[in-house]
Order: C-alpha cells, then sequence, then structure tokens
C-alpha cells in the first residue's frame, strides 16, 4: 500500500466527478502548454497586422512571421488543448483512470520538441513554405520532422484517449452510454485519426524529398493528400468545438441534450461524412472531373452540413429548455433575455455559436460551392473565412470552457474573474471587424500570403490595391485583429494568474456562476425555498401565478425560441446564397 | 444570475452524485443518459431536421443547376505536361504572335477563338496578352517551377496553377481595359512582385 503518497484519485467536490490526478496533471499540462503558444502566436498577429500599416519588417520576416503564426495557431494551439480535452474527457467526466501516464507523458516531451524544431526552421528562414508547404517548394528537413512528431504526438494522444474510454467502460465507472460531450470528443478523435494518417503521407513524402530518399512529389498528389490533414484538422477543430458547447451548456445552465438520439446522430453524420469536404481547397485545380467535385465538396449531399443544422438547433435548445425549466417560461426569449450574460463561460457559448453559424459555416458552404470557388480561391476571403471558424468559433468556446477546467482540475480560484466577464465580449468584438473586413478585402480581390499590396517591385505594376476602398479595408483588418490580440491578452492573463496566484480550494467553483454538481443542487434547493415562499404569498395575495405566454401554435414545441431563431438563420443563409451567385453572374464567362 | 420571476416550473433537484439521474432535470450534458436514449423528435425537432435538409439538397442540385443557367463555370480540362514541353510550346506561341514589349516583357496579340499560352513562373507571369472584346479564348496556363495562384482582377477570378498540369480555362472577356494578374498562391520570397497582364481592346460597351 502507498501510504506516503497520494491517493491516485479525488473526488471532485463541485461536480462530484471521481478526478484521476494523473489525468488531471496531464490535461492541465497540455492546455497549459496550448496557451503558450496562443500567446506566442497572438503576438505574431501583432505584427503581421502592422506591418501592413507601415511597421517596418522585411518581406522575407512577414513571411517567416505568417509562416510561424499559421502553424503555431492552426496545429498546436489548437490541438494541444484538444489533446488536453480528450485526456480530461476520458478520465474526469468518466471518473475513471488515465492509462499509461508515462506514454502520455513521453508523448507530451515529443510533441514539445516537434514544435520547437517546427519553430526553428520557420523563424531562421530555413521553412519559409507557409503552412501548406505545398512542393516542389521545399524545406529544411527538420521542419518536416517537428510537425511530423507533433502530428504523431496527436495521434498517439487519440489512441490514450480511446484505451481510457475502453479502460472506464471495462471497468464500470459509468453506467450506460457515454455522456454526449465525451461522444463527441470520440467523433473528433475518429475524424484526428484518419485526417493525421493522411497527414503523415503528405509531410512524409516532403520530409522524405527533404533528406534525398525520393525525387519528385507530384504536387497535385499531395495537395490531395495535405488536405486530408488541412482540411481535416479543422473538422476535429469544429466536433471537438460542437463538444465543448454541449459542455458549456451543461456548465453554466445545468443543461442536458434535448433529443439525445438526434444530437448522437449528428455527430455520426459528421464522422462519415466531413472529410469529404476536403476537396474544397482543390476546386479550381486542374486534374479532377466535375462529378468528383460536386460529390466531395457537397460532402455527399450536404449530409455533413446536416449534422451542423442539426447542433446550431440542439444546443439552443438545450439552452433554451434549461432556461424555461429555470423559470423564465413567459415570452419566446425571455430564457435568452434572463440569460446568464456576465459570465464567462455562457457569453463564450453564445458568441462562438453566433459567429460560427451566421459567418463561418455560411461564408464556408458558399466557399465549397463549385462554381463560387472561382471568386474567392486564395483571396483573403478565405483567411476572413478560417479566422471566423477556428479562431471565433473554436478558440472562443475553448476560452469559454478554460474559464471552468483550469480552476476544477488546479484546485484554484480563478483570478480575475471581472476581466473574464468582459474577454469574451472583447475578443469577440474584434474578430468581427476582423473577419468581416478581411471577408470584403477578399470580395475585392486583395490575395492572401502577401507582403506587398502595392507591388511595387513588379515590372508590371499593379495600383489596384492602392487606390479605392481596399487601404481603409486594410486598416480595418488591423484594428480588428489587434483588439482580439487584446481580447487574447485577457484570457492568457486570466489563465496565468490563476495558476500562478490562485488560492488553492477545494471549492473551485468560487466567483463563477456553475449550473452543474453541488453549486447546482444548491441554487436547486434554495429555488424551491423561494417558491414555496412565494406560493404561501401568493395565495395570501390571491395573484395569478405568471403563466406560460407562449403562442399557443407553439404550445408543443420544446424549444419554440429557438425554432424561430434557427429559421432566422436560414433566411440569412438563403439570402447569402443569392448574392454569391448574382457575383458570380458579373464575372466574365468562364469555363 | 438572480430570478424575480416564479420558478413556477420548479426542479425537484436532489439525488446524490452526477452518476445517478432520476426525472430529467438530472440530466446533463456532462453525464451519461437514460438506457434508452433514442426517443421519439418534437415537433419542432421534426420540422427544422425537414427543412435543413431540404435546403441541404437545393444547395446540392444548385451546383447543377448553375451548370445549366450560368456562364460563369469551373474549368475541368486538363492535362499533363512536362514544364520543358511547356515553357518550349511558350517559347513558339511568343515568337508566332508577338507584337511587341511593355515593360520587358513581350506582349502577344493571338487570333481571337485560339488557343493562348500563360506560363507562370517565378516571378512573373508570361507573355502580356492583347484579346478582343466578347471573343472566347482558350488558356493553356502551366508552371514552370513551383505552385501559382492566377488571379484575374478586377474580375475576382482565381485558379490554382501546377507544374507538371496545364491546365485549359476558357474565357470570354466581356469588358475592355487592362486587367492585371497577380499571383496569390504563396511562391517563394518574390510571391509579391508575381503580376502579368491581359489587355482587352474593342469597342465600348
Ligand atoms: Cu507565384
Amino acid at each position: 500500500m502507498t501510504t506516503l503518497t497520494a491517493p491516485p484519485s479525488r473526488v471532485c467536490n463541485v461536480t462530484g466527478f471521481v478526478i484521476d490526478r494523473n489525468g488531471q496533471r496531464l490535461a492541465l499540462a497540455n492546455v497549459v502548454a496550448g496557451v503558450v503558444l496562443l500567446a506566442f502566436g497572438g503576438s505574431l498577429a501583432i505584427l503581421i497586422a502592422l506591418q501592413r500599416q507601415g511597421l517596418p519588417i522585411s518581406d522575407d520576416w512577414w513571411y517567416r512571421l505568417v509562416a510561424s503564426h499559421g502553424a503555431t495557431m492552426l496545429l498546436f494551439w489548437l490541438l494541444l488543448f484538444e489533446v488536453g480535452a480528450l485526456y480530461w474527457g476520458s478520465t474526469m467526466l468518466l471518473n475513471a483512470r488515465m492509462r499509461l501516464p508515462r506514454l502520455a507523458w513521453a508523448n507530451f516531451a515529443m510533441m514539445v520538441v516537434g514544435i520547437l524544431m517546427a519553430q526553428w526552421a520557420m523563424l531562421t528562414g530555413r521553412a519559409t513554405v507557409m503552412f501548406t508547404a505545398y512542393p516542389p517548394l521545399t524545406a529544411h528537413w527538420a521542419y518536416y520532422l517537428g510537425v511530423l512528431l507533433f502530428a504523431v504526438g496527436v495521434l498517439v494522444a487519440c489512441i490514450l484517449f480511446f484505451t481510457n474510454v475502453l479502460t472506464a467502460r471495462r471497468e464500470r465507472t459509468y453506467e450506460g452510454s457515454l455522456p454526449l460531450v465525451v461522444y463527441g470528443l470520440v467523433a473528433a478523435a475518429v475524424i484526428a485519426l484518419y485526417s493525421l494518417l493522411t497527414g503523415a503521407v503528405a509531410y512524409g513524402l516532403l520530409f522524405l524529398q527533404s533528406v534525398g530518399v525520393i525525387e519528385n512529389v507530384d504536387p497535385a498528389t499531395y495537395r490531395l493528400f495535405f488536405w486530408g490533414i488541412g482540411h481535416g484538422a479543422q473538422q476535429v477543430n469544429l466536433a471537438a468545438m460542437v463538444a465543448v458547447w454541449y459542455a458549456l451548456v451543461g456548465f453554466t445552465l445545468g443543461g442536458r441534450p434535448v433529443n439525445e438520439g438526434l444530437s448522437r446522430f449528428a455527430f455520426l453524420l459528421l464522422i462519415a461524412f466531413i472529410h469529404l469536404g476536403a476537396v474544397h481547397h482543390l476546386l479550381v485545380d486542374p486534374g479532377l472531373g466535375t462529378s468528383h467535385r460536386i460529390m466531395n465538396t457537397s460532402y455527399l449531399l450536404y449530409l455533413a452540413v446536416l449534422a451542423s443544422l442539426i447542433h446550431a438547433f440542439s444546443i439552443p435548445a438545450a439552452m433554451e429548455v434549461a432556461q424555461r425549466e429555470r423559470g423564465y417560461t413567459q415570452r419566446l426569449f425571455t430564457w435568452l433575455k434572463k440569460a446568464p450574460w456576465r459570465e464567462p463561460g455562457f457569453s463564450s457559448l453564445v458568441l462562438s455559436i453566433v459567429y460560427f453559424g451566421f459567418i463561418a459555416g455560411v461564408t464556408g458552404v458558399l466557399m465549397g460551392t463549385m462554381q463560387l470557388n472561382m471568386l474567392i480561391h486564395n483571396t483573403l476571403f478565405v483567411v476572413g473565412h478560417f479566422h471566423a471558424t477556428v479562431v471565433s468559433g473554436t478558440t472562443l468556446a475553448f476560452m469559454g470552457i478554460s474559464y471552468y477546467l483550469l480552476p476544477l482540475l488546479s484546485q484554484r480560484r480563478l483570478v480575475g474573474v471581472r476581466m473574464a466577464r468582459w474577454q469574451p465580449y472583447v475578443f469577440a468584438g474584434g474578430l468581427v471587424i476582423l473577419t468581416a473586413a478581411m471577408l470584403v478585402a477578399g470580395q475585392l480581390g486583395v490575395p492572401r500570403r502577401v507582403a506587398d499590396l502595392e507591388y511595387s517591385g513588379s515590372p508590371i505594376g499593379v495600383t489596384l490595391f492602392e487606390t479605392g476602398p481596399t487601404p481603409a479595408i486594410m486598416l480595418i483588418v488591423s484594428i480588428g485583429a489587434l483588439m482580439a490580440v487584446a481580447g487574447g491578452i485577457m484570457y492568457v492573463a486570466v489563465m496565468v494568474l490563476t495558476l500562478l496566484k490562485g488560492e488553492h480550494t477545494d471549492r473551485p467553483d468560487a466567483g463563477l456562476g456553475f449550473a452543474f454538481g453541488t453549486p447546482e443542487r444548491e441554487r436547486r434547493a434554495a429555488a424551491q425555498e423561494e417558491a414555496a415562499v412565494a406560493t404561501a404569498q401568493a395565495t395570501l395575495t390571491a395573484e395569478a401565478p405568471t403563466e406560460d405566454r407562449r403562442p399557443r401554435r407553439w404550445a408543443k414545441f420544446e424549444a419554440p425560441g429557438t425554432y424561430v431563431l434557427v429559421l432566422g438563420f436560414l433566411a440569412w443563409f438563403v439570402v447569402m446564397y443569392l448574392v454569391a451567385h448574382l457575383n458570380l453572374a458579373r464575372a466574365w464567362p468562364v469555363g | 444570475m438572480a430570478s424575480d420571476d416564479p420558478n413556477d416550473g420548479a426542479p425537484t433537484g436532489k439525488g446524490p452524485g452526477p452518476a445517478h439521474h432520476g426525472d430529467d432535470t438530472e440530466l446533463s450534458t456532462l453525464l451519461p443518459p437514460r438506457r434508452r436514449w433514442w426517443t421519439a423528435l418534437g415537433p419542432d425537432e421534426r420540422r427544422w431536421l425537414t427543412i435543413a435538409f431540404v435546403w441541404c439538397l437545393i444547395l446540392f442540385t444548385g451546383m447543377y443547376v448553375w451548370m445549366g443557367i450560368g456562364d460563369q463555370q469551373t474549368p475541368i480540362e486538363s492535362y499533363r505536361i512536362e514544364p520543358d514541353d511547356f515553357a518550349a510550346e511558350v517559347e513558339a506561341f511568343v515568337d508566332e504572335h508577338q507584337i511587341g514589349e511593355r515593360e520587358g516583357a513581350a506582349v502577344v496579340a493571338p487570333p481571337p477563338g485560339s488557343d493562348v499560352f500563360l506560363q507562370a513562373n517565378q516571378f512573373a507571369f508570361r507573355p502580356v496578352l492583347q484579346l478582343e472584346r466578347d471573343e472566347t479564348y482558350r488558356l493553356l496556363v502551366s508552371s514552370t517551377d513551383v505552385q501559382h495562384g492566377l488571379s484575374l482582377q478586377p474580375v475576382n477570378l482565381n485558379f490554382q496553377v501546377l507544374p507538371g498540369y496545364l491546365y485549359v480555362i476558357e474565357i470570354t472577356p466581356d469588358r475592355t481595359g487592362e486587367f492585371p494578374i497577380i499571383c496569390n498562391e504563396y511562391c517563394g520570397l518574390g510571391h509579391h512582385v508575381m503580376t502579368g497582364l491581359i489587355v482587352v481592346d474593342g469597342e465600348e460597351a
């Protein structure tokens, strides 16, 4: 018996979950490493934005910064956070133990080494090939190897995740089926497996070429494999983000899935069809036939879009049902008005969903429409789109859940709750400005990844972007970027201060509006008591109780407010689809 | 958030740890569901699912419909070609149709309706093309070194250019003027000087 060391697990006073200490430490380490990289990538963003406004940075360095910013944010920050979330979901949420913790630590070390190798190559100018690394452009072998080590690390983490889940199942640490959040993480991990495998082929080929083992990598074949991960990784982000959305509904409102079956079905659709979307990136490439393009770009009849549309309903519906059960039953939107808008997890959740749906999702489907793709391929529109998906969508959702994960896992009080309350609004506000301006710029033809929009070094000059609205729009891009970075700094500050200065406590929910576990039971008991008093008073004064005043024809609806909201969203979608085709019709006839 | 509304749907929350649940209010997205979790869809869910699926089918057929009604279609025709062979074809094409020079680059006026070569390489598109308005040309595009992006401005039509692949892009300029081509696929440290030009002559509309 080990009496001298701390027990391998503890019971969380807030959630009631049994928390395995190995799982806790590993989840925390991966999340914190992710936050460090987020901070680094954010600093690069400042420089990239200021160069546009005249900060003297050489072209060479600007491209290095863009390359590193892309890899740091898209690969390292998001995937490290996701590995942390996988460890968290497969241990804490299942009351289960972390299997093979030593392997997990070695794996973590390997990922860190991979990151350092890739960053060294990028920042010393040995790998200015961008995240896409299209051959025949070549980089130093250390870049490819670094990214490969990192990717293999994520692959191993996914396998550890499945091992944890299977062990929990065998040891019966949870009853029946997996919680919906863990189910969503399973979807993310399955998508990660096949995405990372195709990515390993793509970068593996380039690595072999860089050390002279093979001579030539066919550029079109490479693109097919690369986008298996380039797009696939974004689908991992999507699935993980949806899982986090469900978790935030549970943490901030005490929500439950309105229909478990439907939400799970949507995750299945994602697993089955979303990888087809990788062809979005090849829509104006030579070498592919029409049916191939249409079948794949439509995710086979848009079945993966259907999955997103299901979640777009299910998650707000879960919020609405939870709020109505709390007594906000009156009008169509009283539940929304009375929602905890000051709770950082809730505001992050709502801003992330709204932004992901209205901007990211809609622009994504438009870009992925075969003929429309000609209008935006490689313009700043694409950059606007993916800042809407992975930054205001995924990153904001991850920030939101951090406000609960970090205190729960580190058993410390969140420091800077006031700053945390403002943070999602500042961050999302900056991103609204940034992405809207990028989308407009892309429509005007502004290309991505171009150091000098005045083309001052070209023999045949291009003055298109020096005059007209473009300079003003690029200024707005920079302002949005700086504001978003300010929101990012607030987030990093709260995280760092909590870890370094947060007071140790066994009730880390202090200061936060937790609506799950012990705090939720306490709240319900108090509400019941209050209700009892109110009923007694109402009997005395003969007041009629507040009734449900939603329109009669929606009486059978579980979430009438949500139904109206999603119809409004669909209307926006339809209008944008028509506008995009009007734009297409104005271009030269082409075919 | 404190509520000033009477809690009419007063939850009856009790029950011990998170792993147990009795009524609906003890369910959570974070906890295992009931044993039987496939339940019938509510009326709002059923309607939304139907509407959403119909919209997905419209999006899908939309691409085929546009193939029937639109003038702007994704080019499909493409061939494999060795970069050296392509460079030789471009050379021959320029020799045959060159009419002048502009900023050191050959200006070429191919006959209307003909095949027109356009070469992308680090860091220029060549030659400068002089086309007639409302005539259709088959642009034969490829790269002799790395990947590039052909971005025709301000028309804003964008295509990927790969070495080893010949992409046939049929265009019909429908307005006159000078139309710069910029490279919008990162192709090396001179990416931001990579430009080209199409001049469209003809009567003003
Ligand atoms: Cu280029």
